[in-house]
């Protein structure tokens, strides 16, 4: 059996803060990966501190005590994967970080916003260009900041933070009935990664089973948010370099995908859909058996748009060596979900940690060799593809009529328990902590777009700045997703 | 060629002809009050809502301005009074239109400003500002421009700088870190101008109304000329809500 895709772990004895830091440093040193690393703040200025740390033997957990006085030396200049994770430790709960070459603040505002000192270049010929917070189309708020020497980009600075409303501490505020929905919005165009990895960190807290069919379900309507934002992007990406049909084309089909979603659940974004404890809404036996022709014609259409996206010349003149990030790179940063693929990395928590869903119905791992726009854009059209014949799939079992919710209880004191979900961008985390009532007393979540946008950055070093929508289109990353 | 041809074959006809008309199967777009009495001293919907959306019960009132439509309200009912309509006619004009209950349905059919009409009838341009929005907004505002709905057929597009726009179009609950930057873009537009209210968020600050992220000061002061209900609201809803307010292609 491969290792379950959450973990549950009670009553917890914190490392000092020495200890925890030589722990991290040597399981990372061993090959671990980082899944997330954060911080909440407990009484008498003690900072509680869990890594989530993956390697071959699936998920681990290492828990520290700090207190502010004493600091945490950072680990970021050894382990460039953790800066993001550091910088919103020292945001969250203010514990000094010494060591570390970059606080800047994650997503807490500088006041006033735009008097943030950024990176400045100097010399003749070299000039910077401000975009944002507001951007050209109909898109989310974020301000990137570009170093320059005529077109080319030395560096790109972004800063985020402009959509952040606090939910992490509304989670907490709010009765636990009302947290679904408030997850649903973490991102909106990723409802089912995020609501499907808080599911199972709070299942597997509370002790509830659901069972396979219901896992299937929640796969389901995992792959049809994967189809339909993969073509939101390419969409967006044939938008961009001027490849219309692509546009107009990859649009229509994701209208046909996100319908079935709504026809499924009532929502075309999944809300709704997964709670805790089960599925608001099954697949009767005659939606199983129509649904696989709707796939079918959109598999012919799908393959007929991208053979014209993937022979045309000007396509692949624009798309290539464009935006590169490099295996090593990618790895080096801590870069997930569909930008590692693309690098060519081996990261996909649907074959690492498959759950029942993936387990009874594998889900063979896509990958692109070079890193750059071209492949991310192949890698999505290439992903779609094997999400629609999976979904085929998945149709055919029988019993997706799903049960009634199961009943969440009591959750047991001081446990951690963490959920993680391969959303359509990548790995996606919640993590809940108990204390010793059974409350939930801290709550956190991540969207993989909170590691990939300093990807985003070093892949525009080297580009022009006329390089930047493709670029980032390619990424498509989350501002609300990151921004909390 | 032959591939482009193709594709074009494989295209058809995307476009929804008559928008008014449009029901899309499954929306679980409006909630629908029975008229049957609540049990003695049951709050089960309310506690159940996450937007504190049944402002009134026994008998049940619901503010659509604030419900979200995920429907969890539904299945706590012991007298199983509430369902969901796939109704996409549910924009208003006037905040408090948008409450409804088992006698008043769904908000008032909107009447043609003929002021707007003749500003904005043949032509209108509006600007998106997502102030703390989801993306799921957005994505749906992007859609109404897209070769299903295509807005443009009616002169409607949303377009890049405020300077070209009539109006601004609000996403999201409007965080305190957007505050600024959305005061600086609708100080840009030209006159005459307005906004546009589009989701729970924008309309009543949604799930995040009571979160202390959110400076809800420009909604205040700037009173929306339409309210577009929903999380996210349909496409339908926000083009059926500025065709009937412009006048558009009336039946």
């Amino acid at each position: 059996m491969p290792p379950p895709p959450y973990l549950v772990a009670s009553s917890l004895t914190p490392l000092s803060h020495g200890a925890f830091v030589h722990a991290l440093r040597e399981r990372l040193d061993a090959g671990a990966r980082a899944l997330t690393y954060f911080g909440a703040p407990l009484a008498d200025g003690v900072i509680e501190l869990t890594a989530l740390l993956q390697d071959d033997q699936g998920l681990a957990v290492l828990r520290g005590h700090a207190t502010g006085d004493a600091g945490l030396p950072a680990l970021t200049v050894q382990f460039p994967q953790l800066h993001i994770f550091e910088r919103e430790i020292h945001e969250q709960t203010g514990l000094p970080m010494p060591g570390h070459p970059w606080l800047k603040p994650v997503r807490s505002p500088v006041a006033p916003m735009g008097a943030y000192p950024f990176f400045q270049m100097a010399g003749k010929e070299v000039h910077e260009v401000a975009v944002g917070p507001i951007h050209a189309g109909v898109i989310e708020p974020g301000h990137f900041r570009f170093m320059c020497l005529g077109e080319q980009v030395h560096h790109l600075e972004i800063q985020l933070g402009f959509q952040h409303r606090g939910i992490e501490a509304l989670v907490l505020q709010r009765p636990l009935a009302h947290a679904p929905a408030l997850v649903e919005t973490i991102a909106g165009d990723t409802s089912i990664g995020h609501t499907w990895a808080f599911c199972r960190a709070l299942e597997a807290m509370a002790g509830v089973t659901v069972p396979d069919e219901v896992e299937i379900v929640r796969a389901i309507a995992l792959e049809l948010e994967r189809v339909a934002m993969h073509l939101t992007g390419l969409s967006g990406i044939a938008t961009d370099i001027g490849f219309l049909q692509g546009g107009t084309t990859w649009g229509r089909l994701r209208t046909t995908i996100i319908n079935l979603s709504m026809q499924l659940c009532g929502s075309r974004f999944g809300r709704g859909w997964l709670r805790p404890g089960g599925v608001r809404f099954g697949i009767d036996a005659e939606t199983a058996r129509r649904i696989p022709d709707v796939l079918a014609q959109f598999q012919r259409d799908m393959r007929t748009v991208s053979a014209l996206f993937e022979t045309s010349l000007s396509v692949a003149g624009r798309l290539h060596e464009v935006g590169t990030v490099t295996a090593e790179t990618a790895r080096e940063l801590g870069l997930v979900g569909m930008v590692a693929r693309a690098s060519s990395l081996d990261l996909d928590q649907r074959v690492a940690l498959p759950g029942r869903a993936y387990t009874r119905l594998p889900m063979p791992h896509a990958k692109q060799l070079t890193g750059d726009v071209w492949a991310r854009a192949g890698l999505r059209i290439d992903e779609i593809g094997r999400s629609v014949v999976w979904l085929q799939q998945a149709l055919a079992v029988p019993g997706l009529d799903a049960p009634p919710l199961q009943a969440i209880g009591p959750l047991p004191p001081d446990t951690l328990a963490i959920g993680v979900c391969e959303g359509w961008r990548g790995e996606t985390i919640h993590a809940l902590q108990t204390d010793a009532n059974g409350n939930l007393r801290h709550f956190k979540a991540q969207d993989p777009s909170l590691r990939n946008w300093f990807g985003l950055a070093v892949a525009l070093r080297g580009n022009d700045i006329s390089d930047f929508p493709i670029c980032n289109k390619s990424f498509d990353l989350s501002y609300c997703g990151s921004d909390l | 060629m032959l591939r482009s041809l193709r594709v074009r074959i494989s295209q058809g006809r995307q476009y929804i002809g008559d928008l008014r008309t449009a029901a899309p199967a499954n929306f679980r777009g409006m909630p629908v009050i029975a008229d049957v009495a609540c049990a003695p001293a049951c709050r089960a919907c309310a506690d159940a809502c996450p937007t504190h959306a049944f402002v009134a019960l026994d008998p049940v009132q619901i503010d659509l301005g604030r419900c979200i439509q995920c429907g969890d309200c539904a299945p706590v009912c012991p007298e199983k009074k509430l369902t969901f309509a796939n109704a996409c006619h549910t924009a208003a004009v006037l905040r408090e239109d948008l409450l409804i209950s088992a006698h008043r349905p769904a908000p008032p059919p909107i009447a043609v400003s003929t002021a707007l009409q003749k500003q904005f009838g043949r032509s209108l341009r509006l600007r998106s500002v997502s102030a703390g929005g989801c993306n799921g907004c957005e994505s749906e505002l992007n859609a109404v421009g897209n070769v299903n709905f295509d807005l443009g057929r009616y002169g409607i597009e949303f377009v890049a700088s405020p300077r070209h726009a009539d109006g601004l179009v609000i996403s999201g609950p409007v965080t305190r870190n957007m505050a600024e930057s959305l005061q600086l873009c609708f100080d840009a537009l030209p006159r005459p101008r307005f906004v546009l209210a589009f989701g729970a968020c924008a309309i009543s600050g949604g799930l995040f109304a009571e979160a202390p992220q959110i400076e809800r000061q420009f909604l205040d002061a700037n009173v929306p000329i339409l309210y577009v209900p929903g999380c996210p609201p349909h496409p339908l809803t926000l083009v059926n809500g500025l065709m009937d307010l412009l006048g558009i292609a009336l039946p």
